[in-house]
């Protein structure tokens, strides 16, 4: 396309009069992408400019993206706790206390011979009491007792790892049954309970999500809308001078942008900190149960979901806002 | 350039702006606009801008039908026309040159064209000199002069201005209508409404008189 030679207005022009200056689509892709640079800068430094209002912005963007990330990171955390022993299920027989030796092994040969078990070991009373003296922390209250309290017990192992948690109920039952056996525990049941504990938190989590996720829309959409109404000048004359909707609206989603990523790494900040405040006494209670269970904090992944996330809704906000009210501002 | 053919524009509360006008500027005319206040000048005005549609009749601007345009085109077609205002319509918190150089960022100019392009206008309205002032610290006479200086940066083929010495005194306003005719000279199509009758008659171009919406004077079917 010709682009029209350097000449002041006032050069003399051909006879049909001034042309059109035409712009070449090279020039005009690149003029949009320097616009796009320019009000992605502009909306930033403007945001800067006024730094107290915009970081409460920042603030509460990050404060309801920090909500439900920290209560997924917890309910991620937790669930690990539950996923060790989840391939792994066992069945905890407590024989009468006091029971005599040779019973004890002839409810053995009776268990072995029912079906699925894999395998079966044996906890005398003393070797239980040795193992709850070094890891519950009671060793010095157990010293004082007279006699060892604890009953022997056999943990049964079943054959299929991923048994379902019916055949593992209707084993225990078959246990119960004997009269050797005094109570028999599945350690499944607290990882079914945590496992709906988990599956709750969830959806709570979910649902806190979903809430604030709106919050941010809405918090967006309204300091756009402010924006737009504090610069609605400047809108009327970019369109009577030829600004398309797209021009008008680039720094304002650009703005929007802004508000969703910096709330989002205010976000990740305060995740940060709550895990690090946390780690050290979550460190020590594992340690007190005998688990060497740590906290882990958000992971690379983990972050750049919340920060897309954040901006997303940054962006969808300020283009809520956008839709609804640039239209109306038309010169009059 | 321009054609109105038997429009009219009656507005959502019933009150007709302009009723039957039928008109034509050619190429490269200079004409003034004159009526009293509310005899629908800027109606008119702003129909050639596409800022309102007419009720009935058609309006053609370079032989572009403007009931034709749709929405997402009326920026595009904008970019052919500048516009002065009695307002000047200046953005107060950027300087001269950006005001200036608001059409060029609009319409996707290099940067370096648009400061040569900038730069000629300012100098043509004899505000080179200015061009890092805020507007708000200029006298009433350059801002508008530097509203001409936005309005013919694109180097538009057609200049619209509404009451564009409404403000100043008679030696600026002579001043401005200076500036007009030098446009008009290097072929640019003018269209001035203004009420400065006396302004109109010493330089004897072609006058529209629009009374109570009604073309009275310079109209096709005027005899």
């Amino acid at each position: 396309m010709a682009k029209s030679k350097p000449s002041r207005p006032s050069s003399p022009r051909d006879k049909r009069g001034a042309s059109v200056s035409k712009i070449g689509w090279g020039d005009r892709l690149q003029a949009w992408s320097s616009h796009h640079k320019t009000s992605a800068l502009v909306s930033l430094q403007k945001l800067l400019a006024t730094p107290l209002q915009s970081l409460m912005t920042w603030l509460v963007i990050g404060i309801a993206m920090a909500l439900p990330s920290g209560l997924f990171l917890a309910i991620d955390n937790v669930k690990t706790l539950g996923e060790r022993w989840d391939g792994n299920p066992r069945v905890t027989v407590f024989l009468q206390r006091g029971i005599k030796e040779q019973a004890a092994l002839k409810l053995r040969d009776k268990i072995e011979a029912l079906e699925g078990i894999a395998s079966i070991e044996y906890v005398s009373p003393q070797l239980a009491l040795q193992e709850f003296q070094a890891s519950s922390g009671f060793g010095d209250v157990l010293d004082l007792l007279d006699e060892n309290p604890l009953p022997p017990v056999y943990i049964v192992m079943p054959a299929d790892r991923a048994v379902s948690t019916e055949e593992l109920a209707s084993l225990s039952e078959q246990l119960q049954a004997f009269a050797e056996v005094e109570f028999v525990q599945l350690d499944l049941e607290w990882v079914q309970r945590l496992q709906q504990i988990i599956a709750f938190s969830q959806r709570f989590a979910f649902l806190l999500g979903f809430l604030l996720s709106l919050g941010i829309l809405l918090t967006v959409g309204n300091t756009i809308r402010l924006a737009i109404e504090n610069r609605r000048e400047e809108i009327v004359v970019v369109k009577l001078v030829g600004g398309t909707d797209a021009f008008v609206r680039r720094p304002l989603l650009y703005t929007g942008l802004w508000y969703g990523l910096v709330g989002g790494i205010v976000a990740w900040l305060m995740v940060l900190v709550g895990t690090l405040v946390l780690m050290g006494p979550v460190r020590e209670l594992s340690a007190l149960y005998g688990s060497d269970f740590s906290i882990q904090g958000l992971g690379f992944i983990e972050v750049l979901r919340l920060l897309l996330i954040s901006t997303g809704l940054g962006l969808a906000g300020s283009w809520l806002a956008v839709a609804r009210h640039l239209h109306l501002i038309q010169p009059r | 350039m321009i054609k109105f053919d038997n429009v009219s524009k009656r507005y959502e509360t019933g009150y007709e702006a302009l009723s039957h006008v039928n008109f034509q500027i050619d190429h490269g005319e200079m004409v003034f606009l004159t009526g009293h206040s509310g005899a629908g000048k800027s109606t008119l005005l702003k129909l050639i801008m596409l800022m309102e549609r007419s009720s009935r009749g058609q309006v053609l601007v370079a032989n572009q039908n403007l009931n034709r345009f749709g929405r997402l085109q009326i920026p595009y077609y904008r970019r052919n026309i500048g516009v002065v205002f009695q307002d000047h319509q200046l953005l107060f918190d950027r300087s001269v040159y950006d005001n200036v150089a608001l059409p060029l960022l609009v319409a996707g100019f290099q940067p370096r064209d648009a400061e040569r392009r900038v730069r000629a206008a300012l100098d043509k309205v004899g505000l080179l000199n200015k061009e890092k002032s805020l507007p708000i610290t200029l006298s009433g006479g350059e801002q508008q002069r530097v509203g001409i200086a936005r309005a013919v940066v694109n180097k538009p083929p057609l200049l619209l201005a509404d009451e564009p010495t409404g403000n100043l005194d008679p030696k600026l306003s002579a001043e401005i209508m200076d500036l007009f005719e030098d446009f008009n000279r290097v072929g640019v199509t003018v269209l001035i409404a203004t009420h400065d009758l006396e302004l109109v008659q010493r330089l004897g171009h072609r006058e529209l008189i629009l009374k109570e919406g009604k073309l009275i004077h310079g109209g096709d079917a005027d005899g």
